[in-house]
């Protein structure tokens, strides 16, 4: 099989990193069976929280709707297997800001029985795109390569814009992640099945499939269907290894050449980008009317004994995956939601398994490193930054809190992907340090546009009050006319009634 | 079961400052042992007094400032500031000057302006000029390098030890009998007086290129900063841009009138040009940082350095060239941002 590696646009910078995926990779994807409880938190992604539609005691079937959203950004949550709805209370979960968030806790019952559909969808063919767009809201549907934003709304926005590409994400840059290799190697099918609803969905003709260089298998895998199926709207397209080019923003310059604007959305250079999991996702949805209820997480790190991607049950505790597949070694010091570039540490493993639960991470200590040291302006930051960025400027500007100059220099730019940290010979911590300085722009920020509004009621309040008094004023002087005009005899009468009704008060 | 919380990235760096620090003195041990085996066991002492006195510097400025001074001196920096100063004096140099040169470095050019990281100019450049200045008589001292046709006096270890502790020669020798011009000092005094070029090469410490031994220290200082390239710890667009900067004036006049300006060979081999495009230049703290920016500071340290040595007073210009160009790396990096992805033209968004 040939390997596809043509008309790739240029990435700057990135780092070729040990991707210590082969372990996690040799074995199938195992099934985790359902757990006694599921959790399945209220706040999954951006946008407004779900609302849920069941009370405490309720007996819920899998696949049932249990939360719609309640704002114009979200998607709907539906049971991951049958059983009684015990709580709904704040549980621990992987995100980056606070520990806790509300979440539904079904007790199951192990029978795992389904929820019958009164419609069967018709053929995703028949379907005009915005009733398939519909259909995919309520699938439950968001992205499942990490960042999760809900799927409908992404292509509804991208409805708007002229699309090109469709740009079907298989990176997996980050390293020990191997979930969608492991899918794009049993599913093929699936994914491509996916690609093609997008494809319908948008209205457009080109999907490329972008897959890593060193994923081989999966890369036979799609190449020996798209041969047999004869459709020339998918392309597959082979990316270097070299992290991040799976990032949205870079995989669009890498397969596209296109650059995206500062501050803007692939969808303003014509392309979109979905994940390979979350085409397979909407296959399932489409074709065989299963909502978003499981996705497959790889399960590796030196703390675990036996590294293997998985298929969970959203809402799985953590512990109880890491428990099915043989446990914890010796060696388990940390345990990360997310791969060890961008992931979140969290403190518990009580934290469910989500629809963003990409990898499950745990590692040994990170071995003793040597304090922070002062930036010696090496530039290496620099060289292997992918947006370009001066991140030894940048620190410099955050350390002295320049907002100005932070913004001249891209700090909103910064795709946190971590590059700088690695490549740092002080070990300056600038991943976090940018994320601090970020937060402080957006205070600012927010804080100005706080100030803003304040001067306009101020101002608002002034004007009021002058035009007030000046009404007044024109009032006494028509009356102090119309008075004059009438003659002392009228003024007389006036005072009179004015004394009148001082008396009478 | 409970864990600890970090940020991320959680894999370790892969390089550390000290390592650094390290392997930048590493590639600099086999021009070392040249200069010793040119020039006499002088280089080990001025290494040895300047190591002693930029540590105690180091040392006094980081308990001055509440710092850890042990943290502090396992950088290497000090070490490493200490070792380009011993390599810019000459084999004869009495300890006082050297401490002069290694305390300035340590203590004003680099910790006044807030220590490592913040020093706007190369400590060791900046200690070097200040002795230039102050004991300029004191840095002509460089004896000829002992190639076995030269028939000069060697002094032995006790007699240079003697030297570097009292700054008086033994009984029977003057600074006329154990000192000699360098060859860029032979060049410009040569041409001043109206001497070819082809005359002055005749005089026996001229070389192929540069001078005999100072060549062969070239030659070593050269794999060292080819070796830092490819360990990636130094980058190719400072060495470029001095060597640009250098040989193609240099080469320029050499065409035009090879009788009265030396040869570019000469340039490149003379003085400290290769020691200053590979490791004196290269300090990532007091040079540009953009990659374009890089080049461009090293263009001006080249022009610099051939300006000196045309028209300057001094032999030499490295010391000079560096310091000014430290100056205007303000000014280059704000005009050499690179192009931030997504951003238009100049990478700049003002709003």
């Amino acid at each position: 099989m040939s390997a596809p590696t043509y008309d790739l646009g240029k990435l700057h910078g990135g780092l070729r990193l040990t991707a210590n995926k082969q372990v996690s990779t040799e074995q199938p994807i195992i099934d985790v069976p359902v757990p006694e409880h599921l959790v399945l938190p209220l706040v999954q992604h951006v946008g407004d929280p779900v609302h849920p539609l069941i009370q405490i005691g309720d007996r819920v079937l899998k696949g049932q709707l249990i939360a719609e959203v309640e704002g114009t950004l979200g998607a709907p949550v539906h049971a991951s297997s049958s059983g009684k709805v015990v709580a709904i209370e704040p549980w621990p979960i992987a995100r980056r800001y606070g520990d806790n968030a509300p979440c539904i806790v079904i007790e199951t019952d192990g029978k795992d029985e389904p929820v019958k559909r009164a419609d069967i969808p018709p053929s995703y063919r028949a379907m005009t795109p915005e009733d398939l767009l519909t259909l995919i809201l309520r699938g439950g549907i968001v992205g499942l390569g990490g960042a999760v934003f809900p799927t409908a709304q992404k292509l509804m926005q991208a409805r708007t814009c002229k699309i090109d590409h469709l740009i079907l994400n298989g990176v997996e840059c980050e390293p020990y992640i191997s979930c969608d290799d492991r899918l794009m190697r049993e599913r093929a099918a699936e994914v491509i099945s996916g690609a093609r609803i997008l494809l319908h969905a948008l209205q457009i003709d080109s999907c490329f499939i972008a897959v890593e260089s060193d994923k081989p298998e999966a890369i036979h895998a799609l190449a020996r269907l798209l041969t047999s199926l004869q459709d020339d709207r998918l392309v597959l397209k082979q990316v270097p290894t070299i992290y991040p080019s799976g990032g949205e923003d870079q995989l669009v310059q890498l397969v596209a050449n296109r650059e995206v604007p500062s501050g803007g959305l692939p969808s303003d250079v014509g392309c979109l980008v979905q994940n390979v999991g979350t085409a397979a996702a909407i296959h399932d949805w489409l074709i065989h009317n299963q909502p978003l209820i499981s996705r497959v997480t790889t399960v590796t790190g030196d703390g675990i004994n036996h590294p293997v991607n998985v298929r969970a049950r959203i809402g799985t505790p953590v512990a109880d995956v890491i428990e099915y597949i043989g446990g914890y070694s010796d060696m388990a010091e940390q345990l990360i939601i997310g791969g060890p570039m961008t992931g979140k540490s969290v403190t518990t493993d009580r934290v469910p398994v989500v629809k963003a639960t990409n990898s499950i991470l745990v590692l040994s200590k990170t071995p003793a490193i040597n304090p922070e040291m002062p930036c010696i302006r090496c530039g290496d930051c620099a060289a292997v930054c992918p947006v370009q960025l001066l991140p030894q400027q940048l620190f410099w500007y955050a350390c002295a809190d320049n907002e100005v100059k932070l913004r001249q220099f891209g700090l909103t730019d910064c795709i946190e992907c971590g590059c700088c940290d690695l490549v740092c010979p002080s070990h300056i911590p600038l991943t976090a340090d940018f994320r601090i300085a970020k937060g402080r722009i957006r205070e600012l920020a927010d804080e100005k546009a706080r100030a803003v509004r304040a001067r306009e009621r101020f101002e608002a309040r002034n004007d009021r009050l002058k035009r007030e008094q000046d009404e007044r004023e024109t009032q006494l002087a028509q009356q102090k006319e119309s008075a004059r005009k009438a003659g002392p005899a009228a003024i007389a009468a006036i005072l009179r009634r004015k004394q009148q009704q001082s008396e009478d008060d | 079961m409970e864990f600890e919380r970090h940020d991320a990235p959680f894999i370790t760096p892969m390089v550390s400052v000290p390592s650094l620090m390290l392997q930048v003195l590493a590639a600099l041990v086999p021009a070392a042992i040249a200069h010793v085996w040119f020039f006499g066991p002088g280089f080990i002492f001025n290494l040895i007094v300047a190591a002693l006195f930029a540590a105690a510097g180091e040392t006094l400025m980081l308990k001055l400032r509440n710092r850890n001074p042990v943290a502090g001196l396992q950088d290497f920096s000090a070490l490493v500031t200490a070792a380009l100063l011993a390599f810019a004096l000459p084999s004869l140099t009495p300890w006082w000057v050297t401490a002069t040169g290694a305390l300035f470095a340590v203590i004003v050019a680099k910790h006044l302006y807030g220590g490592l990281g913040f020093n706007i100019f190369n400590p060791a450049m900046a200690g070097y000029v200040v002795i230039l200045v102050a004991f300029p008589m004191h840095l002509n001292l460089w004896v000829a390098p002992q190639m076995g046709d030269l028939d000069y006096p060697a002094m032995t270890v006790m007699q240079t030890l003697a030297f570097t502790l009292t700054g008086a020669l033994p009984d029977g020798l003057t600074y006329d009998a154990v000192s000699r011009a360098t060859p860029l000092d032979v060049m410009k005094s040569g041409l001043n007086n109206a001497r070819t070029v082809v005359e002055i090469r005749a005089v026996p410490i001229m070389g192929d290129f540069g001078g005999r031994g100072w060549e062969w220290i070239g030659n070593f200082l050269a794999i060292g900063g080819f070796w830092l390239l490819i360990k990636k710890i130094i980058r190719w667009q400072i060495p470029a841009g001095i060597g640009l900067g250098l040989l193609l004036p240099a080469t320029i006049m050499y065409t035009i009138d090879p009788g009265s300006h030396a040869s570019p060979g000469f340039h490149l081999f003379a003085g400290a040009t290769i020691l200053c495009a590979f490791f004196i230049a290269t300090d990532p703290v007091s040079a540009a940082t953009s990659p374009r920016g890089r080049f461009i500071y090293g263009v001006g340290i080249g022009l610099i350095i051939y300006s000196i040595r045309l028209w300057g007073s001094y032999a030499d210009g490295v010391a000079f060239a560096v310091l000014i160009m430290n100056m205007a790396v303000p000014a280059i990096d704000y005009l050499t941002r690179p192009h931030i992805v997504g951003h238009d033209a100049y990478g700049a968004q003002d709003e």
